[in-house]
């Protein structure tokens, strides 16, 4: 401790050196905090994902559709408690650059599937009665200053109405409370007796069947008697869990974690070299001023070590600065991913990637200040 | 007369790129306790040589380099440092003080090396500081000081840790005439009236003149030596 005045000297040296070193370090590892913490939490989420329910798709893909016929067959196999179903709509309002994650549905089966989802009794009755209701998010009712009895003009590049417009018109009847639900969770529900009255085609078509289980332990038993049921017919389905179906999903995106660990692998690759640059730079100029410890009594190693511990002070805080700006990115972020945090293996990863970027950039030089020969430093050669 | 430096037949030989130079010729010398000499001698003569000899900062090629009970031609390069740590002095002609230290911290440094407290080291540093007569300048870094002030600072770091033996490498080499007579005037002062054993390296007579011997170094060879009493 007695040394610490010593060293942080020397780390401020050249200040803005060390500043820009400081800055390139916080800003790897914010991007470091920030990756890993979204893949991680990608795991996580899809650890957590529900597995007391199951979806039903195409087998060949899930825009094909499934008849809406195969309800009562699926409602009927044992241990199913729910049954609703997904029919991607995909509008926009006023212009495509405000997508809305929009659905048609059966409002009173998808919420007994998921029950996690906050919705007041009255307006399910309310959408029940309105055929051309929705249902609303509160973050969508937010964030277009929607209420409860506005007509929402709602345009889609996919389907055409039976008066051959694109825009569909809707009556918002009630709004949901889906933070219970993650990030991503649609939050515009049609109903899909209209959708289907009201489309010029598509008709009798679901992309999605969602079961609710009575036991989870009953997921992969159910899955297979619902395929089991449909197989060999003009309509297969694949039967999947959440967690089974995220994943998919997440896979058509890429391989988030090759992605993450390559990006972040290269970042700290070339910080590796900037790091250990600044510091062989630092110590090439104070080759005198270390040639002095030296006379003083400081021994190789005592050099060495403060030249390390140099190193360490450096990367270590600017890590923690980059980690804790990452942490403080992840409410923000809220929105897109839901409820994420930066989760404790990413700090223990990303402490354990400083230690290792300052042992592996600080000990060059720590180590060309140990081999150091006074006589020759105090001479200048 | 006690000798506290003995350098008995004292060869250094470096290599510089494929030549072999021998800058010591079987040196001889003696340095007594409470002793102040001046080692003088044309440029490559091998002064400074001897000096780092004398203090530890390098090894002889051959010959013995005794330093109170201590045969240091024969300690490690770890041993060597924690003797000098203990044992040694030193005043460069350049001050080498660290320039993002203050002249208090500059000063300490050494003390960093032992195990006092830090109220101790602080109040060692408070008096040598008030002994080279900058106890107001504590605070300031060595670009804020003059070139005679960081000298001085220089000389505080040097006593701090109560050396046995004080080398100074042309210490009033880049200071004007008054600055350096204030140098050696305090020099002076430490082998005085603290008893400390002062070998000094110079080119200026004048400086010189304030030691107690003067010995003449000639192409790695001691050539002459003049005895001073001085009162």
């Amino acid at each position: 401790m007695k040394y610490f005045p010593l060293i942080w000297a020397g780390l401020w040296r050249k200040r803005t050196r060390t500043i820009f070193t400081m800055v390139k370090i916080v800003v790897a590892f914010l991007l470091f905090g920030l990756l890993q913490g979204i893949n991680q939490g990608f795991g996580t989420v899809l650890r957590d994902l529900n597995v007391d329910r199951l979806y039903v798709s195409a087998k060949t893909n899930m825009t094909d559709g499934l008849p809406i016929a195969y309800a009562n067959q699926i409602r009927a196999v044992p241990g199913v408690r729910a049954l609703s179903h997904w029919t991607y709509f995909g509008g926009y309002y006023q212009d495509s650059h405000n997508p809305l994650p929009a659905f048609a549905t059966d409002p009173e089966g998808l919420f007994q599937v998921y029950r996690e989802i906050k919705v007041k009794p009255e307006y399910v009755e309310a959408m029940k009665k309105t055929r051309t209701g929705v249902l609303i998010s509160d973050s969508l009712a937010k964030k277009y200053h929607w209420k409860i009895g506005d007509r929402i003009p709602v345009g889609t590049s996919i389907w055409t109405n039976k008066e051959g417009s694109n825009t569909w018109f809707f009556d918002v009847v009630g709004t949901m409370d889906l933070s219970a639900t993650g990030g991503g969770f649609p939050g515009f529900y049609i109903n899909h007796s209209f959708f289907q009255e009201a489309a010029a085609f598509g008709n009798g078509v679901v992309h999605y069947y969602l079961v609710g289980l009575n036991d989870p332990k009953q997921a992969t038993q159910v899955a297979k008697t619902i395929d089991a049921m449909f197989a060999n017919s003009s309509n297969e389905t694949r039967t999947q869990t959440e967690s089974e179906l995220a994943q998919m999903q997440l896979k058509q995106i890429g391989d988030i974690n090759f992605i993450v660990n390559a990006i972040v692998g290269a970042v700290l690759f070339t910080l590796l070299f900037l790091t250990a640059n600044t510091m062989m730079q630092s110590v090439r100029e104070r080759t005198s001023e270390l040639a002095v410890l030296k006379t003083l009594g400081f021994s190789d190693t005592k050099v060495l070590t403060l030249v390390l511990i140099e190193a360490l002070l450096l990367c270590l805080f600017a890590a923690f600065v980059g980690l804790a700006l990452a942490s403080l990115v992840f409410p923000v972020l809220k929105p897109i991913f839901g409820n994420f945090k930066m989760p404790m293996i990413v700090v223990s990863m990303g402490a354990g990637m400083a230690l290792l970027l300052a042992l592996v950039s600080g000990f060059p030089p720590a180590w060309r200040a140990k081999r150091l020969n006074i006589v020759d430093a105090l001479a200048g050669r | 007369m006690t000798a506290l430096v003995t350098l008995r037949n004292v060869t250094k030989s470096y290599v510089r790129g494929k030549q072999k130079v021998e800058v010591l010729h079987g040196v001889d010398l003696q340095i007594a306790a409470g002793e102040f000499l001046a080692l003088m001698g044309p440029s490559g003569s091998g002064k400074t040589t001897t000096l780092n000899l004398i203090a530890g900062l390098d090894q002889p090629t051959s010959g013995e380099v005794v330093v109170g009970n201590d045969r240091i031609d024969k300690l490690s390069r770890g041993a060597l440092a924690d003797w000098r740590a203990r044992n040694i002095g030193f005043i460069f002609q350049f001050y080498n003080l660290l320039p993002v230290l203050s002249a208090d911290a500059n000063v300490e440094v050494p003390l960093l090396l032992t195990n006092l407290s830090r109220a101790q080291r602080k109040q060692r540093v408070k008096t040598v500081m008030e002994l080279v007569g900058l106890s107001d300048r504590g605070s300031h870094k060595p670009n804020e000081l003059s070139g005679g002030q960081q000298q001085r600072v220089a000389i505080a770091r040097a006593i701090v840790a109560d050396p046995t033996l004080l080398v100074c490498d042309e210490p009033t080499g880049d200071l004007d005439r008054q600055n350096a007579e204030e140098i050696m005037n305090l020099l002076k002062a430490l082998n005085r009236s603290q008893g400390k054993t002062i070998v000094m390296v110079t080119h200026d007579p004048r400086a010189a003149e304030y030691a107690s011997r003067e010995l003449h170094l000639d192409k790695g060879k001691l050539a002459n030596e003049e005895v001073r009493h001085v009162a």
